[in-house]
């Protein structure tokens, strides 16, 4: 496969990246930057383990091509951290909102998007925007309460 | 390898015992401990922080925090000061799989013991320098303190020194008045790096000079490697092909090269043995060679039966379910001639260790598995398979591989929770209560898991392993608990599987037996005319059971009255209880269901659970797991069945195989935990799972009149027994 590089802004940074165009965001994220926030879950689009923001919309990129990225990424890890947390995640460990942890990157890189586009979803409007983030261990409960709670404070 | 803690006590003298535990056995005494060399449990630095070691493992259900807290306890030392090493064949003790909801009943007594006997060992070393016997001594956080006002801490004790000395394992642990962590709703230590996307997943990992390797396989274990065609490979960089016997992947220095590897990749297999279908397997189940074992025959059943004022009989059914984790098997193995380390999120890290070793025809203890976090695995799914993946591609590549499944590969290669029928029938006396129980059930063994000889792995499959296993798992809960005076109960025990491949999946046979067990209680109850939990009360001797029934009773605001409910409003409540096992957990759940009469689609809006689990460790973590099982098992109830034709499985992603989604998740889920300090602990990571089932089932029934017997409810299906019921 014929590789390319490219600059792609990753978390506020430039980095130069070399893969091929086709190569999905992903793999770049994690191979080649290290971020391993967002995670493999099903290559398909299906499972919602792997969305990062895109020009800040939640995009899944186990099926983004490296050669259509054309605005700034932010993945979890830029989202927040421990010294300065995002309001979901904050809310996420209050609630305990997670078992295994293996969706919660989807989860909250959902939550997000849908929370700057909307300031005060009802009940409905999170679960169905949710409806494509799949959870097995069944962490479902809490994380609509942590995503309630954010919500609910904003002012 | 670098020289491990093993080797170093060894070479100090000291003798460290280590080996494999029965499967189901109990840490009955303390005699039954795994390691006797207290320093293969613990080690307290010269910063006075511990370091504790375990062979249970962190699958997302909240033990590495539990295990933490009784540490803590038993050490008087904080939570944060204490780091948990867990499944690491090379520094931890044994304490077999992590499986069976076993990991506090058996595992948490045994850490608790350890550190129990550290700290008394400490308290004597203070008592000594301090010249004041332990009656006089106090410890808080690390620090001893006499009467006197003198001090000594841990670290200025044994500070990054051995213990030196064999667990008597009659230290005496703390009751229930001197808890500070236990009982207490300890946050998950690993939770924030989680929420943080900082968490080090075996996803994650990536070795200096790796490879990254994908395996091809055919429909069926068994199938034989027919052609390559690789020719389309030339365009990638690095890429090779990889093969022994059966077994055939590529590698790639790239992820995404091997990935367009494994699909440019032509590979033809052999026509096997005509795989079953999805419709043909309940048939199979009764036809196919088995073992019939009688679980209980008590008074005489076919006497009863024959006297009875009413009688009934039914079959139910369960297919083939999924694990389905999110997160598809991941492994990364580095193979040299004569040892190898394996990274993998196994559940059974010394079985798989030496399962791995016996395919790669290395010494057990030259192989060192390292046991590293996956996504939730809810028993055997492709952790094993994958981890020998990694290693049989890295023996023949000379190089460390990553192998991570793809989605398809997870969907369609994994163990499969194990299809069974169950036959049950009964009678009702003259005063309406059971007068005699007749159940059988055909399934077979639900231990899939790798054996010594590299059997049971797909890889060995593909290289002609076989080997012995134990069998188990489709007895679970097959014996009821209600105490019927006329009660015959046999386990055909299938003895290959008809159809697919099947392993532990949450539960093993209880959900399907429980579903059977407590449908058809039901459907004796209503045949009474009875309230369903007062007929169960009515036939229950254990206090525990009666209690847990209750509550529920109680929590749901339960309405006393017979199933069903005879109105127009297409809304039911289901009942249904479990003694996990027939030993461990107390579960009683209630269901409420709004069924759509047009299209059978079935909503489950509320949940009501009252869990008995012994002593409670961590009240939210049990919580959690409750919370978890629930809606699992609803996913289970509703959506899920493996389908397979002659070509093999066919449910190969979330489209085909649906769980449960956000919009149909309950709006409630109440919870009442029943805490008794004074009883051992019983584990919570499955109990919850088993009764859904026949709840949703009774809930059905009770708002429709109609009698769902065969998982999942799909629409089609209430429907379907919708109309049958009304013509």
């Amino acid at each position: 496969m014929q590789r390319m590089s490219v600059t792609i802004s990753v978390n506020g940074r430039q980095h130069v990246v070399s893969a091929a165009g086709e190569t999905p965001l992903l793999y770049v994220l994690r191979n080649e930057l290290r971020l391993n926030g967002p995670k493999f879950g099903c290559g398909l689009g299906q499972c919602g383990a792997c969305t990062v923001h895109i020009g800040g919309m939640a995009v899944r990129v186990c099926i983004v091509p490296l050669s259509a990225v054309a605005a700034p990424v932010t993945t979890i890890e830029g989202l927040g951290t421990a010294e300065r947390p995002h309001p979901l995640q904050t809310a996420f460990i209050s609630e305990q909102a997670a078992q295994c942890g293996y969706c919660i990157n989807g989860m909250i890189m959902a939550a997000a998007a849908l929370l700057k586009q909307f300031k005060r979803p009802s009940d409905d409007a999170i679960r169905s925007v949710l409806d494509a983030n799949l959870c097995r261990c069944g962490a479902h409960m809490r994380i609509l309460r942590a995503i309630r709670k954010v919500a609910d404070s904003s002012p | 390898m670098t020289v491990t803690r093993r080797r170093f006590l060894r070479a100090g003298g000291a003798l460290v015992v280590s080996f494999s535990l029965p499967w189901e056995a109990l840490a009955q005494s303390p005699d039954d401990l795994p390691a006797r060399e207290l320093d293969a449990w613990l080690a307290i630095s010269t910063a006075g922080t511990v370091t504790a070691y375990c062979g249970k493992v962190e699958l997302g259900t909240g033990v590495r925090t539990a295990f933490t807290q009784l540490i803590a306890d038993e050490l008087d030392i904080p939570v944060s000061q204490i780091e948990l090493i867990m499944g690491d064949t090379a520094l931890c003790p044994d304490q077999g799989p992590t499986v069976g909801s076993l990991s506090l009943r058996q595992g948490g007594p045994q850490v608790r013991q350890a550190a129990a006997e550290a700290r008394r060992v400490l308290m004597a070393m203070a008592s000594k320098h301090l010249a004041q016997p332990p009656a006089q001594l106090k410890v808080n956080d690390g620090l001893i303190t006499s009467s006197n006002g003198t001090q000594i801490s841990y670290a200025e004790l044994i500070g990054g020194r051995r213990f030196r000395r064999k667990l008597q394992g009659r230290a005496p642990v703390k009751s229930e008045s001197a808890f500070s962590q236990i009982g207490r709703s300890t946050p998950r230590i690993e939770l924030p790096a989680k929420i943080f996307g900082t968490h080090e997943f075996v996803q994650n990992l990536r070795i200096p000079g790796m490879l990254h390797g994908r395996v091809l396989r055919g429909a069926h274990p068994n199938a034989v490697l027919e052609t390559i065609d690789d020719s389309l490979l030339h365009t990638l960089e690095g890429v090779r092909v990889l093969r022994k016997g059966n077994f055939i992947g590529v590698v790639a220095p790239r992820e995404e090269d091997a990935i367009r590897a494994s699909r440019d990749i032509k590979i033809t297999w052999t026509q096997v043995p005509r795989y079953a279908t999805t419709h043909e397997t309940a048939d199979l189940l009764r036809s196919s060679p088995s073992a019939d074992e009688v679980l209980i025959d008590r008074g005489n059943v076919d006497s009863a039966l024959g006297t009875a004022r009413e009688l009934l009989e039914a079959d139910y059914y369960v297919p083939h379910q999924m694990h389905a984790s999110i997160g598809p098997s991941c492994a990364v193995a580095d193979v040299r001639r004569d040892r190898a380390t394996l990274w993998s999120a196994t559940q059974t890290s010394f079985l798989t260790r030496n399962s791995i070793a016996a395919l790669l025809e290395l010494a057990p203890g030259n192989v060192r598995l390292i046991w590293s976090e996956g996504s939730g695995c809810y028993g055997h799914n492709g952790a094993d398979d994958c981890t020998a993946d990694a290693a049989l591609l890295s023996q023949l590549a000379r190089k460390p591989v990553r192998v991570q499944w793809m989605r398809h590969d997870e969907h369609r290669d994994e163990p499969k929770g194990a299809a069974m029928l169950m036959r049950v029938r009964g009678g009702l006396d003259a005063q309406g209560n059971v007068a005699a129980w007749h159940y059988q059930v055909w399934s077979p063994s639900h231990n899939g898991r790798p054996n010594a000889e590299g059997g049971n792995l797909l890889a060995g499959t593909q290289l002609g392993r076989s080997g012995h296993s134990f069998a188990f798992g489709a007895e679970r809960n097959a014996r009821c608990s209600y105490a019927f005076p006329h009660n015959r109960t046999i386990l055909h025990l299938v003895k290959a599987s008809p159809s697919l491949r099947v392993s532990s999946l949450r539960g093993l046979g209880s959900p399907q037996n429980t579903f059977a067990n407590e449908s058809f209680m039901d459907e004796l109850a209503a045949l009474a005319r009875a309230d369903p939990i007062e007929f169960r009360v009515r036939h229950l001797e254990d206090p525990r059971a009666i209690a847990v029934l209750q509550a529920v009773a109680r929590l749901a605001r339960w309405d006393s009255r017979a199933s069903p409910r005879n109105s127009s409003v297409s809304e039911g409540r289901g009942v249904a209880f479990v003694h996990y096992d027939n030993l461990s957990t107390y579960v009683a759940v209630v269901v409420h269901v709004k069924v759509d009469r047009s299209t059978g689609a079935v909503r489950v809006p509320y949940v009501a659970v009252a869990h008995d689990c012994g002593l409670i460790v961590n009240p939210d973590g049990v919580r959690n797991q409750i919370e978890g099982n629930v809606i699992q098992a609803i996913s289970r109830a509703l959506l899920e069945e493996v389908r397979y034709d002659e070509s093999g499985v066919t449910t190969l992603d979330w489209g085909s195989y649906q769980i449960l989604r956000f919009s149909e998740v309950p709006q409630q889920i109440a919870i009442e935990l029943l805490n008794r300090p004074e009883t051992p602990m019983l584990g919570a990571g499955e109990g919850t799972t088993c009764p859904i089932g026949a709840a949703v089932a009774n809930a059905i029934f009770d708002a429709t009149g109609a009698r769902l017997r065969a998982m999942p409810f799909t629409p089609e299906r209430v429907l379907t027994a919708i109309t049958r019921r009304q013509s």
